[in-house]
């Protein structure tokens, strides 16, 4: 009787310490969080600052907040840097996904002879540093009049993520089961209409993933952008910087065009947290 | 680029319905047709592939060519007359460039401390997530933040916000336990670097890693605990060993995309003081876009690429055999 009483109190106070430990846990789970969603905050409340607010000496957490800033960005010649942002991400990702589904079918479901070879060098671009390519890019760029030409950006863009969306498309072309492929073939169905008719659709959560991910990417690239557009075919990163340049208060207004450029990204990768895990490591990681 | 390889286990070939097979036939020709047939089964199956090897070689590989090309040349744009054939003139004059080595030294020290402090932050907020509790959804969603804000607009928010040496809120916050401000980006301007970048990476390795924790069997998990394994060995002896291809896949990613990290250094210190925080791909841009010198430059880029490739060919082989012994698996 006395041994059940005492294992029962060792095992309450077991599940009482357990209950601390879980809850200490808990806090420290919720404080890492705030830590390192701080600086997000931070931005937001300066972006509904008046300038001199923001740049207060102590930093100011009382004030009246306004959109003044988000007002003044939409009027200014911002929407032009949207345009081409919008232009360049959507273009790029869709030339991506034209070339990439097809090669990834060659490189799974009806394997070319050294499928590992070609997988191999489509990752090893992806080490290339892009510094070592850009003055013939910017020489070839300059000389056939591409310069400050949002195609130039496109073809780029495409360029820096096809590998990347090849390497994710195939792993969700090695999922696909082999009897679904038997089947089509037997009923005499032909590579495009199995492609269409049952590929396509099986791989269809995929071919999003990999949208997002180029999405990513190609929104925020910065290098091409800063060295190869001017007036005409700048970027929203390029926007950013150029409010800072301006001299004089420009702190709230920068926040609240930081908010609004990445906003897009930051509400896609919200929603999409396991297509981002597996599109960020290439397919690897399910 | 393209890193010679050698590894030909194409195993999945034959192993496919619909593969040809030259059937045995007893007369010759019956032999040749049946190889003109594989043939031309394998340019059908090449044909889907071709677009899309062909526009990256296009992209990737004719520039680099030409960088060979210029980093023989003494090219520079601000003299049209200069531009003549100097042999490895360039290389030589490389390594007595001492802002080539510092900048070398950089890109190594940024790195390797990016990847190696957000791996450990990674993983410890990856086993603090890997459990139940009230909000475990918002706190995921805080989290991964960083990484998704725009890497332009995260430098710019660091270096001119949060680091601002007269109103900026981490001066305000070391006051606050009496510390004096300080000029983070003159002072302190690869800390204030790394500090941002692992701000930025983190969640990408917390992200990677919990999806390794969260595909571990529940049942090992169990068995252990049944064997009397307390968490600390469980961790160490079950959960670790399991976690090692998400390990070894969060570093090789991160430190593809770190080892070319240009936004944060061109944003938060422009290289400075100096020279003192420049990475390679912030010095390569600077000589050849405010310098114009673009033989010097490509030298650069050439002795960059080839250290990458070395790097890499011994991180992509161990890249590869993670990812392949995995789909075995």
């Amino acid at each position: 009787m006395t041994a059940v009483a005492e294992t029962t109190t060792a095992g309450r106070t077991r599940a009482g310490r357990h209950a601390v430990v879980g809850k200490l846990l808990t806090g420290l789970a919720w404080f890492a969080a705030f830590i390192f969603f701080a600086p997000v905050l931070w931005m937001l409340l300066t972006s509904i600052k008046q300038e001199s607010d923001a740049a207060s000496s102590p930093p100011s957490f009382l004030f009246s907040p306004t959109l003044d800033q988000y007002r003044a960005v939409f009027t200014s010649e911002a929407g032009a840097y949207f345009l081409n942002s919008v232009i360049a991400t959507a273009v790029s990702t869709l030339l991506v996904l034209a070339l990439a589904v097809p090669a990834a079918y060659a490189l799974s479901i009806r394997p070319v002879k050294r499928t590992q070879d070609v997988l191999f060098f489509f990752i090893s671009t992806k080490m290339l540093p892009v510094v070592a390519v850009i003055m013939p890019i910017y020489v070839i760029a300059g000389q056939i009049r591409m310069l400050d030409n949002i195609v130039t950006l496109i073809i780029l863009y495409t360029a820096m993520n096809l590998p990347i969306a090849v390497w994710m498309m195939r792993s969700f072309f090695l999922e696909v089961p082999g009897e679904v492929l038997e089947a089509a073939s037997m009923d005499g169905a032909s590579l495009m209409l199995t492609m269409r008719r049952v590929l396509i659709p099986m791989v269809s959560p995929g071919i999003a993933a990999t949208a997002l991910i180029c999405v990513i990417f190609a929104w925020n690239e910065f290098f091409f952008a800063l060295n190869l557009t001017a007036a005409n075919a700048a970027t929203v990163p390029i926007y950013l910087m150029s409010t800072m340049t301006s001299e004089g208060q420009f702190l709230a207004q920068l926040s609240a065009a930081s908010v609004l450029a990445s906003l897009p990204v930051v509400l896609a990768g919200w929603f999409a947290q396991k297509q981002l895990v597996r599109g960020l490591s290439m397919g690897a990681v399910k | 680029m393209s890193v010679p390889t050698d590894t030909r286990t194409d195993t999945s070939s034959t192993s496919r319905p619909g593969a040809s097979s030259g059937r045995a036939g007893p007369a010759g020709h019956d032999h040749r047709t049946a190889r003109a047939a594989a043939r031309a089964e394998a340019r059908r199956r090449r044909l889907p592939l071709l677009p899309a090897l062909l526009f990256v070689i296009v992209c990737t590989q004719v520039p680099f060519l030409l960088t060979i090309w210029y980093s023989l040349r003494s090219r520079n744009l601000l003299r049209p007359e200069g531009d003549q054939f100097v042999g490895l003139q360039n290389f030589a004059d490389l390594f007595i460039d001492s802002t080539f080595r510092t900048a070398a030294l950089n890109s190594v020290l940024i790195t390797l401390g990016c990847v190696a402090v957000s791996v450990l932050l990674g993983l410890g907020l990856a086993l603090l997530l890997d459990r139940e509790f009230a909000g475990r959804g918002v706190v995921r969603t805080l989290l991964i933040t960083p990484f998704l804000i725009m890497p332009v607009a995260g430098a710019m928010l660091w270096s001119i916000s949060l680091f601002n040496p007269t109103y900026g809120l981490v001066n305000w916050l070391i006051g606050l336990i009496g510390l004096g401000p300080v000029d983070w980006t003159s002072q302190h301007p690869i800390f204030s670097i790394l500090v941002a970048l692992v701000w930025q990476w983190t969640p990408f390795m917390m992200l990677l890693l919990l999806a390794g924790l969260q595909s571990q069997s529940k049942d090992v998990l169990e068995a252990a605990s049944i064997d009397g394994a307390g968490p600390l060995k469980t961790f160490l002896f079950v959960t670790l060993p399991h976690l090692r291809f998400y390990l070894e896949l969060s570093v090789l990613l991160g430190a593809i995309y770190v080892v070319n990290t240009f936004d944060h250094i061109y944003l938060m210190t422009a290289g400075g003081p100096g020279t003192a925080s420049a990475n390679l791909p912030f010095y390569i841009y600077q000589r050849a876009f405010l310098g114009f010198d673009i033989g010097q430059s490509a030298a650069m880029g050439v002795v960059t690429v080839i250290a990458t490739i070395v790097i890499s060919l011994l991180a992509l082989r161990l890249i590869f055999r993670s990812i392949n012994s995995k789909e075995q698996s």
